[in-house]
């Protein structure tokens, strides 16, 4: 036990220290000092945070012309990796001659990684500045084709984000 | 005792219980608030304006709540525990001289205070805060729970060792006002300035063991959540936990109302001034009365804002640390302080 040093914190103590109340005094006023300083909390659902170009909230459809940018090449779902993703191709007369004629997204599984927009060659799925998720049921979290089109005047600021900074 | 005295005091007693439960609901609200406002939040704000109606709605949540009880508590005691802390704190306002006498009815004067005349108020006093450790060691040890236990222990042994220090610097004050009953020791505060100028260092070791004794941080061992999950009201729900947890709100006020009236002057506005005589009214008229029960309450809520703001800045001690403060530093300045008064009363008094 020789080398086992015992109370060295009533060494290291200068005395005023050691009677405690002049440093609770100073803690004191500390404490006191910030009581006085504004606050910071946000009245939530009164006032809302709006997010950044960069945020990252619920993935969505880009809704474009009337219809969505995707050809369902299905990367997307194959890179997600909570498998959060499905896509079913069906043809089309259009141009890009695919369309999804079933896309799903089950957001009990997402994690909001993002690497499903990333590795969209259409940018057609993009990460939306909505965060505000509720679902009353499992089977409300499943978002279909018709809940995740959205159009492409709301998303600017995310491709404005991807265009200069993917 | 004729049959309106009675009734009158019936009523006075009715009124006090409400008026002390409802004022610990508020301080639950005004800690919350304080420590909202430390931390730079902003504290309950959600029911009624500055969410002033928070208390009700917390009393009301908890009246609705299943009362759950753990199967192998022992019941009785288990139901007796918060029963026993908040009557304590109750007799503890009975003896508190809220106001001088405001009314006169049949030659008997009544106040906001239920016993102020008591000539032994001090003891009672002692005596309860004594019994007041009755309610957490039987919750401690009824709940069945080793934490409880735990919790219930550490507030005996801390009750126990605080409270001679509390009792020894009550007798410096009682040395020099020569007497038991409050109101004495008011008046002789008013006649002589206040207790705090001539005793601070027992002043000082009250208030330590006032909040040793009532359980609040840095000494709330008891309830020490990181360690004892809730210490003794741990297995309590519903309105049982309701009751101890005003229990010890109660107490904090009334241990403001007795440094207020110990120490700070009771209802003396400035020391050294007669007040009565600057505003031109009789000592005794309603005015100066209700003047002196705002004083009166003010100091307390003050020293309750004191002890909540304490709470919010300093970390709990820890149990060996409690033991060297309550043992090797404030019995010795209690006694060290009582003999110095003593000579100096007799030198000088
Ligand atoms: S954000 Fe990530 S987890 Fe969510 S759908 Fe896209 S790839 Fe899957
Ligand atoms: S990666 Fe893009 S284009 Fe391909 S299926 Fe997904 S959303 Fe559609």
């Amino acid at each position: 036990m020789a080398n086992v040093k015992t109370n060295t914190e009533a060494q290291r103590l200068t005395f005023w220290e050691r009677i405690y109340l002049p440093e609770i005094a100073r803690g004191m006023g500390l404490t006191f000092k910030q009581m006085l300083q504004p606050t910071f909390t946000r009245q939530y659902p009164e006032e809302r945070w709006e997010p950044e170009g960069s945020y990252r909230g619920r993935p969505v459809l880009v809704l474009e012309d009337g219809k969505e940018r995707c050809v369902a090449c299905g990367l997307c779902s194959r890179v997600c990796p909570a498998l959060a993703i499905e896509v079913r191709a069906a043809e089309t007369t259009d141009d890009k001659e695919r369309y999804p004629e079933k896309f799903e997204i089950n957001m009990l599984r997402c994690i909001y990684c993002g690497f499903c927009e990333e590795v969209c060659p259409e940018e057609a799925i993009v990460m939306s500045k909505d965060y505000e998720l509720v679902f009353g049921s499992q089977e409300e979290g499943i978002l279909g084709k018709e809940k995740l089109l959205v159009p492409v005047a709301q998303l600017r600021d995310r491709l404005e984000f991807l265009r200069q900074w993917k | 005792m004729d049959p309106i005295q009675l009734l009158i005091i019936c009523a006075q007693a009715g009124m006090l219980v409400n008026l002390m439960l409802i004022a610990a609901a508020y301080m639950v609200l005004a800690e919350r608030k304080v420590a909202a406002w430390i931390q730079g939040r902003v504290g309950p704000n959600r029911v009624g304006p500055w969410g002033l109606f928070q208390s009700f709605a917390d009393v009301f949540k908890l009246y609705l709540k299943e009362d759950v009880v753990p199967a192998a508590a022992d019941y009785k005691f288990h139901a007796l525990a918060p029963i026993i802390s908040i009557a304590v704190a109750i007799t503890i306002y009975a003896v508190i001289p809220w106001s001088g006498p405001l009314v006169t009815i049949d030659g008997h004067s009544y106040g906001l205070a239920m016993a102020p005349q008591m000539n032994v108020a001090i003891l009672i006093i002692l005596a309860m805060t004594s019994v007041g450790v009755y309610g957490v060691a039987l919750a401690g040890w009824s709940s069945n729970n080793k934490y409880s236990l735990m919790g219930g222990l550490r507030s005996a042994a801390q009750m126990i060792s605080y409270e001679l220090s509390m009792g020894l610097a009550v007798i410096g004050v009682v040395l020099i006002s020569g007497s038991l009953n409050l109101v004495e020791i008011i008046n002789s505060q008013i006649a002589n300035g206040w207790n705090i100028m001539y005793q601070p260092v027992a002043f000082l070791i009250f208030f330590v063991t006032s909040l040793a004794e009532t359980n609040r941080a840095p000494f709330d061992l008891p309830e020490a959540e990181p360690e004892l999950v809730g210490g003794y009201h741990t297995e309590y729900t519903g309105m049982k936990f309701g009751l101890l947890y005003l229990a010890e709100y109660a107490s904090m006020l009334a241990a403001g109302a007795i440094m207020a009236t110990l120490f700070l002057g009771g209802w003396d506005m400035i020391p050294f001034v007669d007040e009565a005589a600057l505003l031109g009214l009789a000592p005794d008229s309603i005015p100066m009365v209700v003047l002196g029960h705002i004083t009166f309450v003010s100091k307390a809520l003050l020293m309750v804002f004191v002890f909540i703001w304490i709470r919010w800045s300093l970390p709990r001690f820890r149990y060996d640390q409690l033991m060297n403060l309550g043992w090797k530093v404030l019995l010795p300045l209690a006694l060290a302080n009582i003999a110095v008064t003593g000579i100096c009363l007799l030198l000088f008094g």
